[in-house]
């Protein structure tokens, strides 16, 4: 079992310092940056179905600058066999149309039975370049996938995908890309092993040129988005802690909830 | 010759490497979950926490010092100070246990042969066994070169006599590095040699357990050695190299405590801020009276500073800095000093709360001490510096 796990450095939630270029967009390279969320749900889920197959390869892809903060070694620590970094100056400001399309060239590169994505990244969050490089590459798409069940005689894959009501029970051929979400499992902890072992794992770069891709398709100047403008979130109001004894506090917080019509 | 360009300068990136960061996050989460609910219970029975020191081990912390060869992970020395420190954030006592096990496996490291590392480094690697460096006596303690403990060569054995006192995990480990006279030398430094002694075996008794005023459940034992034989193959070195390793050992054992103070200073921040946001007087969180919010800015910059000169020090030694000693003395000094001033004053924000056993300030306040005193005391490291400045003079 061969999984590909598509992964985005984004910036830290935790330190609350991400830095803006003059223009607007993020300062990758200068800004902390952890593993998108979302990612480490898939990256749980295709280490336990690579560990339980007992044989294969957990793959990571993932666009990011050379000078950004490497988040990859993080999902080296939790298990992923080995990584592939598609960076490339040209690539800077690249739209999510850009991103797709790369992306999906730097997966023709890899052997895989099965692609995995978070539904979403919690920087940029259009949760469109999955289905997008499914759609580029002719791979089935299954997306918000509560589980997922291959089954690698029969080449095929179950997924549970969402629904407003329950679940939808979908399956399709492998390979397949399928978008996940965090009714997955909680990730693991790196352990200390984990890390140490991480040091000795293979980090492959492609560029542009190993793509045959022509640099000024892609970028900020060919990008088919603009950024316009950007505000900070506006500060949160005081919090209020209930510290009365939970039979109080029960009803202190009903009557808050009550007064604004949430419940 | 080619010019000196600007890039030829351009410093690496001055922060902690991803992996680095993992690591203290790693243990930061298991010391968060499992070892802090233990360290009051820990400092109040003075017992040694075989539970966490099993947990240690079974997390691989204890593999850290060791060489992948012998089943450990080969952390160098800024990797096993990000741990010490974040345990000891949580409870000093079994910051130290990992601090410890570096400290005996240091002489091993330095002088052991490659038999000899394998003999003994898979074993301590696993954390099945505890190794103590028993360096320090009653009458020999700043002055080491005064030991008094002695082994008469004795065929293919050394018979060693003597006393140890203040010894680090000395009743619960099964292996110590043991520090005796071999020499009738004029020359006071080439008269120790070190052994590594396997316990329990005849001859040897711990007679004594102090009762501390901090890192309680760490054991501090007097040891004996009555005619203890032990086989030549467990000398570490030659006669006479022992004062040598003795002192290089320390120049890389001497960040593990300063780790074991900055942690200690840490926590005591942390637990003060969380009571100066809580805790209102006057209508208003203590933290925003001024005198309050200084003493926190205090304890944090000076934290910081302790943490950033200890890792500069652990990249200068592991880099193998001609003035290894110097960087290991200061790293000590500031952090011993910075983690007794940080308690201190978290003792002073939580007022009548901090003096009392509802909180752990005055648990970390007793357990910082010890920083400023052993593996050298803070006097010792002045002097350590002074001579590295000054030479040795004529």
């Amino acid at each position: 079992m061969r999984i590909v796990i598509l992964t985005k450095p984004v910036p830290d939630p935790a330190s609350g310092g991400e830095r803006l270029l003059p223009d607007g967009r993020l300062d990758r390279a200068n800004s902390a940056a952890v593993v998108n969320g979302n990612d480490e749900y898939v990256l749980e889920k295709a280490l336990k179905l690579v560990a339980a197959a007992g044989e294969g390869e957990v793959i990571l892809l993932s666009m990011a600058p050379a000078n950004a903060p490497e988040t990859m070694r993080k999902a080296l620590a939790m298990g992923a066999t080995r990584g592939v970094l598609l960076t490339d100056t040209a690539l800077e400001g690249s739209c999510t149309w850009a991103t797709t399309r790369v992306l999906a060239a730097a997966l023709k590169t890899i052997d895989f039975d099965l692609v995995f994505a978070g539904v979403d990244t919690s920087d940029g969050g259009a949760g469109v370049v999955p289905a997008g490089i499914a759609a580029l590459n002719g791979l089935p798409y299954l997306s918000y996938a509560a589980e997922i069940e291959p089954d690698a005689s029969a080449r095929t894959v179950r997924v549970r995908r969402i629904s407003s009501t329950g679940y939808d029970v979908l399956e399709a051929g492998m390979p397949a890309l399928i978008s996940g979400t965090q009714a997955l499992g909680e990730p693991r902890y790196p352990s200390l092993k984990g890390i140490m072992a991480a040091r000795a794992k293979e980090i492959t770069t492609l560029s542009l040129a190993d793509l045959g891709i022509d640099p000024s398709t892609v970028g900020s100047a060919a990008a088919t988005t603009r950024l316009v403008g950007s505000t900070p979130p506006p500060a949160r109001a005081a919090t209020r802690v209930i510290r009365e004894t939970a039979d109080v506090a029960a009803g202190e917080i009903v009557a808050f909830l009550a007064d604004r019509r949430l419940i | 010759m080619r010019p000196v360009t600007n890039e030829d300068r351009a410093p690496g990136p001055y922060r902690l490497t991803e992996e680095h960061e993992m690591l203290r996050d790693a243990v930061r989460v298991l010391a968060n979950e499992r070892v802090a609910p233990r360290a009051a219970e820990v400092d109040r029975t003075g017992e040694f926490p075989e539970d966490l020191r099993r947990l240690l081990a079974d997390h691989d912390i204890l593999a850290l010092p060791f060489p992948e060869e012998h089943g450990g992970l080969g952390g160098e020395l800024l990797s096993i100070c990000l741990a010490v420190e974040q345990l000891s954030r949580a409870c000093a006592t079994t910051g130290l246990i990992l601090a410890v096990q570096e400290l005996g496996s240091l002489p091993i490291s330095i002088a052991g042969t490659a038999d000899q590392q394998s003999r003994w480094f898979p074993r301590l690697a696993s954390g099945d066994q505890l190794i103590a460096f028993a360096l320090t006596e009653a009458e020999a303690g700043s002055d080491v070169a005064a030991a008094r403990t002695t082994a008469r060569r004795d065929g293919d054995h050394y018979v060693i006599d003597g006393a140890k006192r203040f010894i680090s995990h000395g009743s619960v480990a099964d292996l110590l590095v043991v520090f005796a006279v071999t020499g009738t030398d004029d020359a006071r430094h080439r008269r120790l040699s070190a052994f590594v002694v396997e316990v329990p075996c005849d001859g040897f008794s711990v007679t004594r357990l102090e009762h501390k005023m901090g890192i309680r459940g760490s054991p501090t034992a007097e040891l004996a050695f009555d005619g203890v034989r032990v086989p030549v193959g467990n000398r570490l070195g030659e006669e006479g190299d022992g004062f040598d390793i003795a002192m290089r050992t320390l120049d890389r054992s001497r960040p593990g405590i300063a780790a074991q103070a900055v942690g200690i200073a840490q926590g005591a921040l942390e637990v003060a801020t969380q009571y100066a946001r809580d805790r209102r007087q006057f209508g208003q969180r203590i933290g925003d009276f001024q005198m309050i919010g200084a003493m926190l800015a205090d304890m944090d910059a000076g934290t910081e500073a302790a943490r950033q000169l200890l890792y500069k020090a652990c990249v200068e030694i592991q880099a193998g800095a001609p003035d290894a000693s110097r960087w290991s003395a200061m790293c000590k000094l500031v952090a011993g000093d910075t983690a007794m001033r940080v308690t201190t004053d978290a003792v002073q924000v939580l007022g009548g709360y901090g003096y009392i056993d509802e909180f752990p300030v005055e648990r970390m306040m007793r357990d910082a001490k010890i920083t400023q005193l052993y593996e050298g005391t803070q006097q010792i490291q002045r002097l350590v510096i002074a001579r590295a400045l000054l030479g040795k003079g004529g």
